[in-house]
């Protein structure tokens, strides 16, 4: 219902998006909007900032210029809009939870400060568990499950938040032929439901399969735009083929500009 | 005795030994004479103190003869509670053991156990700091001055890894060490001031239960009520901050405050367990009930309820100790009992411990050993043609080379899972240890003839692979194994496979006829 209402703006805008790492630039200049109900691919080759920008999106990395709108607010005020799957590598899965429990941590942006989840978020999170079944390990500990098993957990977890705007980083990275068509099966699912999804990919010959748009990056953005316009030979060469390098370093050295004279107003 | 005098040469001296100078070597022999020369009235110095030493050692023993009698009255008076000083360091022992075993939870879960003893340590000039402003040893200053010198220390610790490419390992020991130096210097200097000596200031180091007060108590028990509240209240807040910090964020939790919560409560509690059981080993109080109660669960609530407990345990353990101990030290008693219970924990836990894995070990050591008898058993019945079911004894000890008394060992042990029974000289087959001897030599085969046909392995390299997958492949493997080779009869060898199902339901005949034919098929 929000999602119609939303229909007009975008579900996601970013604008004049800069990033940068010990004052090397990782983004530069991104502008893209994304329409509400789209399945958009993020692909680029290793080091293009595919991660570094789904996470300043969502605010866990700081920007050196440009915004970013969520359904034409800033991700702060609502931050429950947005789901997000980390890399799986990104935690440790000897940590003493259980499966369920890790699923019930999607609800706990909704259920706010002080606030414990109750029998409903119980129910939600082995709903969310069933979609994409793994109910029956439900009440095993996170490291006695399979990559792929892991992976689906996250996923699950997403499922959980009940977002309209998923960010999902590397989903599909070194799972089972199982685990990857439960996860494509999900995420058509949430298209129809109206959720705006956008997944960093690595497999080219699967993103032209998977995703409705594709985001060319590199550093910038090389192409943004439905698959069958933008995955074609002479964009990904512009995309894969060769470093930006001139562009690299006028960046580097305008963002080291731009951060002395941070320094000097700080 | 020669290397020393040799290696000091070498470094007086380079490429001595190269030039092979004759006064060097003199030099050496030098040194060891002297060295012998003042050793001897060293030695006698020695004996001198030993001698001396006799009677008091008596002494000691006298005492403890004396104070075994004093040992139960001691314990009495504790376990009795009517000494004031008493409650006050069981109460004491019980809060820090519930605060630092909650708070250490955590500390292990984030992995931030040297966090917590760069914090432990650099609360001491603090200490020193909050005596020096009240004049007197007052609990509240010194709190105040403890827990700010703590969050400056791990404030320091965050601006050297955020400014500098110095790691945060090394920014630990360099905050952890040279914090504590001040607090050291700025202690001495205290002890030399007028009212410094009755301060009792120094019990900050190793700990001192009996020397906590009223004021004291009233102040940990504050700090463990806050973190026993803020642990309930936000304990999923802790739980996914500990866990996935950036989803906690991009859920909209307010990841750094509750980071500085928990690293304000790890402070207070810190500071509260000071005088109980000393800088220098309270960090061992966060750290080692937790990382016990992490071998002994995998769910975090369980983790942090065991935590508290072992924290409570070893406090009260070390007050103890400290109490009938004639003024031991409270902290490394405390810190010993801990140990004890880790100890116990990595040794004899259920499913992670060494005692257990050992005994698993041995289980499946055992039931190999077992399963490679029935297996030759198998073997001699097989080359007999599957005639009668008994293997004489000597045979099966010939076929696996050992003496008739080690094979009797095995049989007996096969006996007794009753796998074989034993007549005389012979050993028979139950029809349960026919089952499985077939599943062992048919898992063998199949194995052998997997890694052949799929794995395109030559045949005379699948052997010794075979004889370990044996004793480990379970019944859905098999059964996958089978359709995948189309329920093959023969193995690589040419001998056949046996089904153990028509082996249990005593179909010889199904066996024997492939058998014979294997055998015609090698013939020819």
């Amino acid at each position: 219902m929000t999602a119609d209402a939303d229909a007009a703006t975008p579900a996601l805008e970013i604008h004049d998006l800069t990033v940068s790492y010990h004052r090397k630039p990782v983004l530069w200049g991104i502008d893209v909007a994304v329409a509400p109900g789209q399945l958009v691919g993020i692909i680029g080759p290793n080091g293009a900032g595919k991660s570094t920008l789904i996470k300043s999106c969502m605010g866990l990395l700081p920007v050196s210029g440009g915004w970013v709108k969520v359904f034409g607010k800033s991700l702060r005020d609502d931050p429950r809009r947005v789901g997000y799957v980390p890399q799986r590598e990104s935690v440790d899965w000897d940590f003493p939870v259980s499966v369920l429990d890790v699923v019930l941590m999607g609800r706990y942006g909704r259920l706010g400060l002080g606030r414990r989840p109750g029998k409903a978020d119980r129910e939600a999170a082995r709903a969310c568990l069933d979609k994409v079944q793994l109910l029956p390990f439900a009440n095993r500990q996170i490291s006695n499950l399979s990559g792929g098993q892991q992976q689906r957990v996250f996923l699950a977890r997403a499922l959980a938040q009940e977002a309209d705007l998923y960010f999902m980083d590397e989903p599909f990275a070194g799972v089972d032929a199982a685990t990857e068509a439960a996860i494509i099966a999900v995420l058509r699912e949430l298209r129809s439901a109206g959720k705006t999804i956008l997944v960093v990919h690595h497999d080219l010959p699967t993103a032209r399969q998977y995703f409705d748009r594709l985001l060319l990056l590199n550093m910038n953005v090389v192409a943004f735009g439905p698959t069958e316009e933008v995955f074609t030979a002479e964009l990904l060469q512009k995309t894969y083929g060769g470093r930006l390098t001139l562009l690299s370093e006028v960046a580097q050295a305008l963002g080291a500009g731009a951060n002395a004279g941070g320094g000097e107003r700080a | 005795m020669n290397r020393e005098p040799a290696s000091e040469v070498e470094r007086v001296v380079p490429n001595a030994f190269e030039r092979r100078d004759p006064t060097c070597t003199q030099r050496v022999g030098d040194n060891a004479l002297h060295l012998f020369r003042y050793a001897r009235p060293a030695l006698c110095f020695l004996g001198l103190l030993a001698f001396t030493a006799a009677p008091l050692h008596a002494a000691n023993v006298n005492d403890l003869a004396a104070g075994d009698d004093g040992f139960w009255a001691q314990a009495a008076r504790f376990a009795s509670l009517t000494d004031p000083s008493v409650r006050y360091a069981l109460a004491g022992a019980l809060l820090l053991g519930l605060s630092c075993g909650l708070l250490g939870g955590f500390i292990v879960v984030r992995k931030m156990a040297l966090v917590g003893d760069a914090l432990s340590h650099a609360v001491l000039p603090g200490v020193a700091a909050g005596f020096l402003w009240a004049g007197t040893k007052d609990p509240l200053a010194i709190f105040v001055g403890a827990t700010i010198a703590g969050l400056l220390g791990t404030a320091t610790v965050s601006a050297i890894t955020a400014t500098t490419r110095l790691k945060e390992d090394t920014a630990l020991g360099l905050v952890l060490t040279s914090y504590f130096a001040l607090g050291i210097c700025l202690l001495t200097m205290i002890q030399r001031l007028p009212n410094g000596n009755q301060s009792g200031i120094g019990t900050f180091l190793f700990g001192q239960a009996a020397a906590l007060g009223a004021d004291d108590i009233q102040l940990m028990a504050i700090v463990t009520t806050a973190a026993v509240g803020v642990i309930i209240a936000g304990y999923k807040e802790l739980l996914v901050t500990s866990f996935d910090p950036g989803f906690a964020r991009a859920s909209g939790l307010p990841v750094g405050l509750i980071h500085h919560t928990l690293m304000f409560l790890l402070a207070a509690a810190v500071v509260i367990a000071l005088q109980a059981v000393g800088v220098v080993l309270v960090s061992a109080m966060l750290i080692t009930p937790a990382a016990a109660a992490y071998l002994l669960t995998d769910r975090l609530h369980r983790l942090l309820l065991l935590a508290a407990a072992f924290g409570v345990m070893s406090g009260v353990v070390g007050a103890f100790g400290s109490f009938v101990g004639h003024g031991l030290p409270t902290g490394p008693l405390m810190v010993l009992a801990a140990s004890a219970v880790f100890a116990g924990a990595f040794l004899f836990g259920p499913r992670h411990g060494v005692a257990a894995r050992w005994w698993r070990q041995r289980c499946q050591r055992a039931r190999t050993r077992r399963e490679n008898a029935l297996k030759a058993m198998f073997h001699l019945w097989e080359e007999d043609n599957f005639g009668p079911e008994g293997v004489a004894l000597a045979d099966f000890a010939q076929r696996r080379r050992c003496t008739l008394e080690e094979i009797g060992v095995i049989v007996r042990e096969l006996a007794r899972h009753d796998f074989v029974t034993l007549d005389r000289e012979m050993v028979y087959f139950t029809p349960a240890g026919r089952l499985r001897a077939g599943e062992i030599v048919r898992n063998h085969r199949l194995w052998e003839l997997y890694l052949t046909e799929s794995a395109n392995i030559a045949p005379d390299h699948v052997h010794d692979d075979a004889e370990r997958i044996e004793h480990v492949l379970g019944e859905a493997t098999v059964r996958a194994l089978e359709r995948r080779l189309n329920y093959a009869k023969l193995d690589p060898h040419g001998k056949i496979i046996p089904s153990p199902r028509e082996l249990h339901r005593g179909e010889h005949d199904a066996l024997e006829r492939p058998a014979a034919g294997g055998r015609e098929g090698d013939r020819s």
